[in-house]
């Protein structure tokens, strides 16, 4: 049997996000969402976390950053890429400091698009997230 | 029937109720908050997944250390429900707590070194009341094992209400709840990361919630000790007292180390030594 699916503990990272999708991430915390009732917690450690939250794009000077939390997560582990900046770059992909979307620096397993992302499109996301955990967890075990 | 019997069915069941107890606490909680929380087994849920997760150690002596922390609560309370003396059981409780300490501090990073340091601090505030309580029941009650104090006809509680609301002051310290939850937290986010459990990953982890669960189980035998009149007068008891520390948690914020260990010593030799000393003055 499989706990994953049950207990996913998440790291959110803004990478250079404006605010408006850690705000939607906050807000599935908040009593309205509760994701807490599906076993989500908000570790805040990439040590305890199965989940990497990523908004906004990644720029030079977070790419090692967004690239240390991955390694240290263990296995099994996912990405989940929140909004339109985190999915390709959104409005900001062509600045000059800009890479790009997340899956410039690691591997993305789930895209959530939106601008912001919406909560409820967001817990979908970990939703799909949780699958992606699953299959990663059948391929090691 | 034999108290060596009795000794393991703790180690048997006191993870079971720990974890429940756990997961009453977070649906307690989250209610408080005005939402509806995990389901009543999260707890079990969350410590079968880290089993499953990968383990990276940082260094190789935090799992023997975190397998004796468990071992040394597991035991303490054996040694407790199967006769051994009250004090010396308060000694194991503080060395089972010394070797989480241990644990995290091999880890030799900052946030896992500061909240190893913290944890000290806590178990110097904490352990005094231990040891003073362990010797206040003894003293009222003339015994120094589980099954005599409990045969005791006198209720110790009567006789100790001193020792009974320190026990709810540093009960808030064992049991990790705000404002007293300086090395580690059952909240993420606060200014550690997570203190003590920083750089524990997987299994690690999983032994640290174990060792907690072990811990609570501790705390309300502790308490039947108190309300020795019956053993689900003393669960009662602890149950109370729980519900209080959910309530405290959820309405205070974080002190500082300086606060936590002025306080517990206060109420610890005032409180507890004060009860003491005036059954003394009293001629009982």
């Amino acid at each position: 049997m499989s706990f994953f699916a049950r207990s996913p503990w998440i790291l959110h990272y803004d990478g250079s996000s404006c605010n408006g999708c850690d705000i939607e991430v906050l807000a599935c915390l908040t009593p309205l969402y509760d994701v807490e009732r599906f076993g989500v917690i908000n570790t805040g450690n990439p040590k305890h976390a199965d989940l990497l939250l990523v908004t906004g794009s990644v720029n030079e000077r977070n790419i090692e950053i967004i690239q240390n939390l991955y390694r240290q997560m263990p296995d099994p582990k996912v990405v989940v890429a929140v909004g339109a900046c985190a999915c390709s770059g959104g409005i900001f992909a062509r600045a000059y400091n800009i890479q790009g979307g997340i899956d410039k620096v690691i591997p993305v397993d789930v895209y959530v698009p939106g601008c912001a992302a919406r909560p409820e499109s967001i817990i979908d996301g970990v939703v799909s997230g949780i699958a992606a955990l699953e299959e990663k967890r059948k391929k090691t075990a | 029937m034999n108290p060596a019997v009795y000794g393991i069915l703790f180690v048997v069941f006191a993870p079971v109720f720990g974890g429940l107890l756990a997961g009453v606490d977070r649906r307690v909680s989250a209610r408080m908050q005005g939402r509806v929380g995990p389901p009543l087994l999260q707890p079990f849920y969350d410590v079968g997944k880290l089993f499953q997760k990968t383990t990276r150690q940082i260094n190789p002596i935090a799992e023997p250390l975190l397998l004796a922390h468990v071992g040394y609560m597991a035991a303490c309370g054996a040694l407790l429900l199967g006769g051994t003396d009250l004090i010396f059981t308060a000694f194991i409780f503080a060395l089972a707590a010394l070797l989480l300490i241990l644990a995290a501090g091999s880890a030799n990073s900052p946030f896992s070194f500061t909240g190893a340091e913290r944890e000290l601090v806590v178990l110097l505030a904490s352990e005094p009341f231990f040891i003073l309580m362990m010797a206040a029941v003894c003293k009222v009650t003339g015994v120094s094992s589980f099954g005599a104090v409990l045969a005791s006809t006198q209720l110790v509680a009567v006789q100790l209400p001193g020792v009974v609301l320190a026990f709810l002051l540093v009960a808030t310290i064992k049991l990790r709840k705000s404002p007293f939850d300086i090395s580690i937290s059952h909240h993420p986010h606060q200014e550690l990361v997570s203190g003590l459990t920083s750089d524990m990953s997987g299994r690690l982890l999983a032994y640290v919630e174990l060792g907690h669960w072990y811990e609570s189980a501790l705390l309300c035998t502790f308490m039947v000790l108190l309300f020795n009149w019956s053993v689900p007068l003393g669960i009662a008891a602890f149950l109370v007292a729980y519900a209080l520390e959910v309530l405290v948690d959820n309405a205070t914020s974080r002190i500082k180390w300086q606060l936590l260990l002025r306080s517990t010593w206060v109420a610890t030799f005032l409180l507890c030594g004060g009860n003491v000393l005036a059954l003394f003055l009293l001629g009982r």
